[in-house]
């Protein structure tokens, strides 16, 4: 049945290409742990990629829930994670994940540290990798402060302060991160909200699209 | 055909890069200007905020002075305390901000016991003078703020938050 369906598909669209492009590739000795069992360090990238998207998943579903609204934010958490079934899970999830995802991300710097995997011809792809990393820290610091609790507030004018101490520009920064020169408060909430979910995500797209193609496009870098 | 003819091609090309810049531009100003709406927005000085501390009852100790005012935060009213240092010098009201110019916490008079005459942050350690002055070899870059004060009916008045005018560097 399914295969009918494919069959039926791809005589239409041809999309065995497509996918071949995608899918279909020589994974070198080197990197597969089946034959070096150290060659598990070649899997912290697509590690990262996997909690990325598991963050992706439970920040999807946590916004079911979730309303960045100072009123009534803490209110939507607790309630999301005590109340509504799994809640604790998705929450713990993201949770947990945001900072697995940056664990992960630092070991396969190092990976690729190690192995030279930087040099030429992979400097750009290094570069992207480093966008990456800014992206991820901010994803980080504009979802803490979404709980609104004490926690959350305090790091956040901690962070705000540091954004403010940038040269010539820091005040504007600031400004516009919390949406008023003195108050962290109604506003800061629904920008923080506004990048973590929408703009800071758009720009991971772009970023990982962009890590992933030059890595079909080289290949994985030879062994040490 | 000389170099400096447009080809139909080219023609094209600049029209609708023109007219695609336009229609760019179109959707990205507003959005734009929405977003930095707040960095552009001036903020009227602030008023003289009342407080229950009596004048005459204000020693050279400084002594913690809660007040609190309406805040409006965009759609968003609430009463919000704050509150200040204050002292007298002679017969000068000084009022200092609590806010630790590092990087925010609240700061206390004598908030550590080995720092006699200090105002002290738990944060990071940092200290300042008595007039707000950040000691050298600790985190602050700068000193305490100051508030605006005014005398009315024998109470003190707080107003705007303003640099620091006592520490000589």
């Amino acid at each position: 049945m399914l295969n009918k369906i494919y069959d039926w598909v791809d005589e239409r669209l041809d999309i065995t290409p497509i996918w071949r492009d995608i899918a279909d590739h020589e994974v070198p000795e080197h990197v597969n742990p089946a034959h070096h069992f150290s060659a598990f360090v070649y899997c912290f990238g697509g590690l990262t990629f996997f909690i990325t998207v598991i963050q992706i998943l439970s920040g999807m579903f946590l916004t079911m829930y979730y309303v960045p609204d100072i009123e009534n934010a803490w209110k939507s958490v607790y309630y999301l994670q005590n109340e509504v079934a799994a809640g604790e899970i998705v929450r713990g999830m993201h949770h947990w994940g945001a900072s697995l995802v940056i664990v992960m991300m630092f070991l396969h710097t190092l990976r690729v540290f190690f192995t030279g995997s930087y040099k030429k011809p992979r400097e750009l792809n290094w570069i992207v990798g480093v966008g990456i990393f800014g992206v991820m820290i901010g994803l980080g610091f504009t979802g803490y402060l979404l709980p609104w609790d004490m926690k959350a507030l305090f790091a956040t004018k901690v962070g705000l302060e540091i954004a403010g101490s940038v040269p010539f520009i820091g005040d504007m920064i600031k400004v516009l991160l919390a949406g008023d020169t003195t108050i962290i408060g109604a506003q800061t909430l629904t920008r923080f909200f506004a990048i973590h979910v929408f703009f800071l995500p758009a720009a991971l797209f772009a970023l990982l699209a962009a890590h992933f193609i030059m890595i079909r496009r080289q290949g994985i870098s030879g062994p040490l | 055909m000389s170099n400096n003819r447009v080809s139909r091609r080219q023609f094209l090309n600049y029209t609708l890069t023109g007219v695609g810049g336009f229609m760019a531009a179109g959707m990205l100003t507003p959005m734009i200007r929405f977003a930095i709406d707040p960095v552009l927005q001036h903020k009227g000085a602030g008023d003289f905020l009342p407080t229950s501390q009596k004048v005459a009852e204000l020693t050279d100790t400084p002594v913690k002075v809660s007040f609190s005012f309406e805040q409006v935060d965009a759609w968003y009213k609430s009463e919000v305390s704050a509150m200040a240092w204050v002292y007298k010098e002679g017969d000068k009201v000084i009022a200092l901000s609590p806010v630790c110019k590092h990087l925010g916490c609240t700061v206390g008079w004598e908030g550590s016991p080995s720092h006699k005459n200090e105002f002290f942050c738990a944060c990071h350690a940092g200290r300042y003078t008595k007039d707000g002055g950040n000691i050298e070899g600790t985190p602050p870059q700068g000193p305490l703020d100051q508030y605006e004060v005014e005398e009315k009916d024998g109470l003190l008045y707080l107003g705007p938050i303003i640099p620091n005018t006592l520490v000589k560097k």
